[in-house]
């Protein structure tokens, strides 16, 4: 099995706001996250496949075809827009990197290998770059719960 | 357990054909990399070797000599070389950075006498990347 990971960039502003909870607690939780006018981020989204190499072309994915599903898939949604407004997953949930992790994940899953030439590859893990010292990773195994929040 | 990870870098060229199929299935599934001429990369390799902690020396394994490994068995074979024409492998492999990372495995797995190798990442470029662990 190899692992092969892509980067990808894309840049969205987003606001961590709770409707169920008091302005006070939103404060308290969200901090200078939680201003009405939102903020923004230059995120790094790195996307990791894991297959077996296919013989005839020595790859275990054809990159060009990772670039254009992920480009479909989230650089064209997620570039450029506000997360709460402009992105159906974030009507209803806080745009947290946890979140917006786990809806790229979701996104990606199943548009990746599967079939033919690339009959083994799959989706192993997304991992999103807030900023150079936070990240959130999901491999997709254990449900949400399991999303890694890691603060270096 | 402790992992432990050297970093080095080196330059090479390569393409991807494959003989087997038609000129225009070659052109078609690797597009420039398909350039009969090469063209090349800087790579950025990271080999990772996991192990415990020795007592005497508070090390896994000296990394000095990890480092001289690195130089004899891939910097030495790879570094300033056309991948395809002079490292005897990609004569009949195609030098995929897939195929690298299985080849630089089998190049180090059997010569590392303290610690056992964990894995093998190599950067193509900063924002490519492929890692073996040897399964």
């Amino acid at each position: 099995m190899v692992y092969l990971t892509r980067r990808y960039r894309f840049s969205a502003a987003h606001r961590l706001h709770n409707d169920a909870l008091s302005a006070e607690e939103n404060r308290r939780l969200y901090g200078k996250c939680d201003n009405p006018y939102g903020h923004g981020h230059n995120y790094v989204l790195d996307v990791t496949l894991a297959g077996e190499i296919d013989s005839a072309t020595g790859m275990v994915y054809d990159v060009s075809e990772l670039d254009r599903a992920v480009g479909r898939e989230v650089l064209e949604p997620f570039d450029l827009i506000n997360l709460n407004t402009d992105i159906e997953e974030f009507r209803a949930q806080v745009p947290t990197t946890e979140n917006v992790c786990l809806a790229i994940y979701r996104r990606l899953q199943g548009k990746l290998g599967g079939a033919g030439r690339w009959s083994s590859a799959r989706l192993a893990r997304v991992r999103l770059e807030e900023t150079s010292s936070n990240f959130f990773e999901y491999s997709g195994e254990a449900g949400e719960q399991e999303v890694v929040r890691r603060v270096s | 357990m402790i992992y432990v990870t050297r970093r080095v870098e080196f330059c090479a060229s390569h393409y991807f054909h494959n003989p087997d199929l038609s000129a225009e299935e070659n052109r078609r599934l690797f597009g420039k990399c398909n350039n009969p001429n090469g063209h090349g990369h800087n790579y950025t390799l990271e080999v990772t070797v996991a192990g415990e902690v020795d007592p005497v020396t508070g090390m896994v394994m000296d990394l000095k000599d990890l480092k001289k490994l690195l130089e004899s068995e891939v910097i030495e074979l790879m570094d300033h070389k056309f991948l395809n024409k002079e490292v005897p492998v990609f004569a009949a492999k195609i030098p995929t950075t897939e195929n690298l990372v299985v080849e630089i495995w089998k190049l180090l797995e059997p010569k590392l006498t303290l610690g056992r190798l964990h894995r093998i990442r190599l950067y193509e470029t900063p924002d490519l990347y492929v890692e073996y662990f040897g399964g």
